[in-house]
């Protein structure tokens, strides 16, 4: 029995070293796993900051437009949403991997930095969402803060910003964090623009050894980290965010 | 009293859906300076639809509101600098939760009258002792009664330093036992010369602090006057038997 456990620990040493060192073969995993993470964090960013300016203008336009006299800023406001729908429609209703292939083939077609096209295009793509997200946290937030920040004489948009974007997002984030964490996982389909992902990492590894469980395995623990250690890092600043309702 | 007129309304209508709902259907009036006006009328009569047009929370239908002098209803006129004037306190406290009760008092004057923390925080301690409450500064919203809500609720628009304070029905929302910690608070600002608009159903109030009351009712001012004669000697039907009901 024992002598058999550590047969297995023999064999399972050699294949390690046969995959991961021998050509230093980790230096894949390694690189995807930056590049998994640059376009991560940095469609992140941009998704936050397509999402929140479509979640105003749309929340601006559902809480208001009934109320407002006519005239150039309510034009404007309808004009901003008829925009911001289309947008979220034509994002939501195509497949990620296809807009992802439109930009490399046909809108970014002259960019040569392929990681600049997935970041475009899968934080174009997670604008989107994110801007659903914070739409109903600004919804959510009851209209009698608006009308305490306004009598105070803060404009429209300092109203936005002091006031109900800190509550707001407070009240997200727990489904921003998962937005966070479909986003990392989902960034796996920049194998289809000819990026080196973590997960193409890990698919050129099975090319080159034939051995398909050990690289792949290795990819998922990779992933599977990753998402534990976002999760238990949101749940520390929910926490902190949580102080002030004791 | 001085005959310095603060806000005047001219023909002030407010409808709602459309027209089918006239909440404010002619309203001429004037609040002149140091004086203390109560607003007191049956649910639905316009009220509160009249106090939140005198700050444009509601923008009126038709007719104009000025405010010491200048036309607010005018679309060219930057609300926001009056309103800075104008201090509101509401039904419902809308103290901002996620700050504590020093910043909700001390977030307007830093961000628009360009006041320094240390100066912001003076004058928020200042009037914070004075209610007694200099010892929760640094509570959060959650953590306070609703008398002390108010009451926080009140003196952080006194932080903007207001020619006026608009109250909203202020005690309407409170159990009956912290009605008078917040209506001392009141009459305290009152005495101090304080310019006040209160719609409120406390009728003591209005009595012991008004220097005049409207009644409303259907969207329109019925009747206004003193406090003694309007609730001793009552003109109108309509005022008759809103007084034999609530007092």
């Amino acid at each position: 029995m024992l002598s058999r456990l550590s047969e297995w620990f023999v064999n399972f040493r050699n294949d390690f070293i046969r995959i991961f060192i021998v050509d230093n073969r980790w230096r894949y995993l390694w690189n995807g796993l930056g590049v998994t993470l640059t376009i991560t964090l940095f469609s992140l960013l941009m998704g936050l900051v397509i999402g929140i300016i479509v979640a105003i203008l749309r929340a601006s336009h559902d809480k208001n437009v009934n109320s407002m006299r006519p005239g150039p800023g309510r034009a404007l406001i309808k004009t901003t949403n008829r925009i911001c729908k289309i947008y979220l429609t034509v994002i939501r209703g195509t497949p990620l991997v296809l807009q992802l292939l439109i930009f490399w083939l046909v809108i970014m077609v002259s960019v040569r930095d392929i990681v600049l096209i997935a970041i475009v295009g899968v934080g174009i793509n997670a604008g989107a969402y994110i801007a659903e997200i914070f739409r109903s946290g600004i919804m959510s937030i009851d209209s009698g803060q608006f009308e305490a920040g306004r009598s105070l004489g803060f404009n429209y948009v300092q109203t936005m910003w002091h006031i109900i974007l800190p509550q707001a997002f407070k009240n997200v984030l727990p489904t921003l964090a998962n937005e966070f964490i479909v986003l990392l996982k989902e960034t796996a389909v920049v194998g289809y623009i000819s990026l080196q992902d973590l997960t193409n990492a890990g698919h050129i590894i099975v090319g080159r050894t034939f051995n398909a469980m050990m690289p792949l395995f290795a990819v998922a623990i990779i992933y599977l980290v990753m998402v534990m250690f976002f999760t238990w890092l949101v749940g520390i600043l929910e926490r902190r965010l949580r102080s002030s309702e004791h | 009293m001085s005959t310095d007129v603060l806000i005047e309304t001219v023909n002030l209508k407010k409808y709602f859906q459309k027209g089918e709902i006239k909440a404010l259907d002619g309203i001429n009036s004037q609040v002149h300076r140091g004086e203390v006006v109560v607003v007191v009328g049956p649910s639905g009569s316009g009220k509160s639809t009249f106090l939140r047009c005198l700050n444009l929370l509601e923008i009126p239908t038709e007719g104009t509101i000025s405010f010491e002098g200048v036309g607010i209803t005018n679309p060219k006129t930057n609300i926001n600098i009056h309103r800075q004037k104008m201090g509101m306190v509401f039904q419902h406290f809308n103290l901002f939760p996620h700050m504590t009760v020093l910043k909700n008092m001390t977030i307007a004057p830093m961000k628009l009258l360009g006041k320094s923390k240390e100066e912001a925080n003076r004058k928020a301690f200042e009037l914070l002792e004075r209610i007694g409450l200099s010892d929760r500064a640094n509570a959060y919203p959650s953590q306070l009664s609703g008398g002390q809500k108010q009451r926080v609720a009140i003196i952080r628009a006194l932080c903007m330093n207001p020619d006026v304070m608009l109250f909203d029905e202020p005690t309407s929302s409170l159990d009956p036992e912290m009605v008078g910690e917040v209506l001392d608070v009141m009459k305290q600002l009152a005495k101090d010369g304080m310019t006040m608009v209160v719609v409120t159903h406390e009728m003591g109030f209005a009595r012991e602090v008004g220097t005049r009351v409207f009644f409303m009712d259907y969207g329109k001012i019925v009747e206004e006057n003193s406090p003694e004669e309007l609730f001793t000697s009552p003109k109108s039907e309509r005022l008759k038997s809103f007084l034999a009901k609530v007092i």
